[in-house]
């Protein structure tokens, strides 16, 4: 019987050793993917940002007759693309922000070609609505590419919380699985040049 | 074997990449300073006067306005610079983000006022942008660096101004603890004197219910008060005066999230 015990004991210990783990480890789980979650919300909330600008940009440009439509209308259909794709918090996974990029991207490149074209009008560029608004517009670029970064850095700090031994072990246990990160865009390594 | 080989070198690479990212951005300076010339543009009675403009702004106000000059950002944006800049630095309070950095690359003459999260509303980007093309620019252009510098603060702070308040008490040294006193003394003396109301009559107010009143002890008291802020308000300027700049206690941890706006000249 005393046998027994001793055995019995060490099961009992190791049981408690691996439950309080598990437990520890879920809980840093959910905390980091909350904080990852709540980067999500802030990248989203820019961009949301910049489709709400868009319409006024649109507005003062086309108050200027022959300025050529298809930079207008090409920046009105990317915003519609760009807005229609949007991400919950709980689905970040890489295929899904690899689309929300591309999306986001395409409005990127018509807005640039809209402002590249815009320079050929001097009388719009010295207008004070437009350089407001182009002000807003760059603050907004500046504050998706911070909120980026921040994402970029939770992810990977919950990624490689997620994958290191024996989290990875617990991870497949309750279902938590990597997420996406933000690529630098293609292309984005050489800087566009701009033809006058 | 190969595979090792080329984890090893990756592994040194990755070290040699993050201490260059490193190496990107000054130190923290210490003992602290609002102004920060690496650039070595100012002269030191210029730096001076800025200290001790931006350290009495931040006395009264707790919003942290830093200057800081550098030869050139690199390959960085520099509004990207600017904000990891005063994300390391954590200029502004950790409460209130109320950090504004700016930042100048004399070399790529370029030119960016980064805003906390908490300036955001006072001072919106194309409010920002303005004071860099019509205060900073100009001035930069015919080399007046300190005039530049001088009147972009004072836009700053005009637009700022009431945004946030230093706290009363607090982290400095006297009025706080002296508050509760205060407070014990004027219920104190309310209640004598309706004790005394109910006594005699024979005061020296001449009124008929007699005694000082509750209107009467309220305004004594808020006169109190209001020289007890003069005081403190006295007190933390010569702060600023006696130390010659070396009495700035720190940067905050604030953060930036991207506002601001810049130009080049």
């Amino acid at each position: 019987m005393k046998k027994l015990l001793i055995p019995i004991g060490i099961i009992f210990l190791i049981g408690i050793f691996v439950y309080t783990k598990a437990v520890g480890v879920y809980n840093t789980f959910v905390q980091t993917e909350e904080t990852v979650n709540g980067q999500w919300a802030e990248v989203e909330t820019q961009y949301q940002r910049r489709a709400d600008l868009i319409p006024n940009l649109v507005n003062t440009v086309k108050g200027y007759a022959d300025f050529e439509q298809e930079t207008l209308t090409g920046v009105i259909e990317a915003r519609a693309k760009a807005t229609s794709i949007t991400l919950q918090a709980d689905d970040l996974t890489p295929e899904n922000i690899a689309r929300f990029e591309e999306a986001q991207q395409q409005l990127s490149g018509s807005l640039s070609r809209l402002l590249v074209a815009v320079e050929r009008y001097p009388d719009l560029k010295a207008n004070q609505n437009f350089l407001e608004l182009q002000a807003q517009l760059e603050g907004t670029e500046n504050r998706i590419a911070v909120a980026r970064r921040n994402f970029n850095q939770t992810v990977q700090g919950y990624n490689s919380n997620l994958r290191t031994f024996p989290n990875n072990i617990f991870a497949g246990w309750y279902g938590f699985e990597r997420k996406g990160y933000f690529e630098a865009a293609a292309g984005a390594e050489n800087a566009p040049t701009v033809q006058f | 074997m190969i595979n090792k080989k080329l984890f090893t070198t990756l592994f040194l690479l990755a070290l040699a990449f993050s201490a260059w990212a490193q190496g990107d951005f000054p130190e923290k300076p210490n003992p602290p300073r609002l102004v920060n010339d690496f650039s070595k543009t100012l002269s030191d009675a210029e730096m001076t006067q800025l200290e001790r403009k931006l350290l009495a702004y931040n006395d009264s106000t707790s919003s942290q306005v830093s200057i800081v000059l550098i030869n050139s950002v690199g390959p960085y944006d520099i509004s990207d610079y600017s904000f990891q800049l005063g994300d390391r630095w954590g200029i502004g309070r950790k409460d209130k983000d109320n950090g504004v950095l700016i930042l100048a690359a004399m070399k790529d003459r370029k030119v960016f006022i980064a805003t906390g999260y908490g300036m955001e509303g006072a001072i919106p980007d194309a409010m920002a942008k303005r004071i860099v093309e019509q205060v900073i620019v100009p001035n930069f252009r015919s080399e007046n660096y300190f005039a530049g510098l001088d009147q972009a603060t004072d836009m700053i702070f005009k637009l700022a101004s009431g945004e946030y308040q230093a706290e009363k008490g607090g982290s400095s040294d006297s009025p706080g603890s002296a508050l509760p006193l205060f407070l014990v003394f004027i219920v104190v003396f309310i209640v004598l004197s309706l004790f005394r109301n109910r006594k005699d009559n024979n005061n020296h107010m001449g009124g008929k219910h007699g005694g000082v009143d509750l209107l009467t002890t309220i305004m004594l008291a808020n006169m109190l008060g209001g020289g007890r802020g003069k005081f403190g308000d006295f007190s933390s300027g010569r702060g600023g005066f006696g130390g010659g700049g070396g009495s700035f206690g720190g940067f905050g941890g604030g953060s930036f999230g991207g506002g601001g706006a810049g130009g080049s000249w």
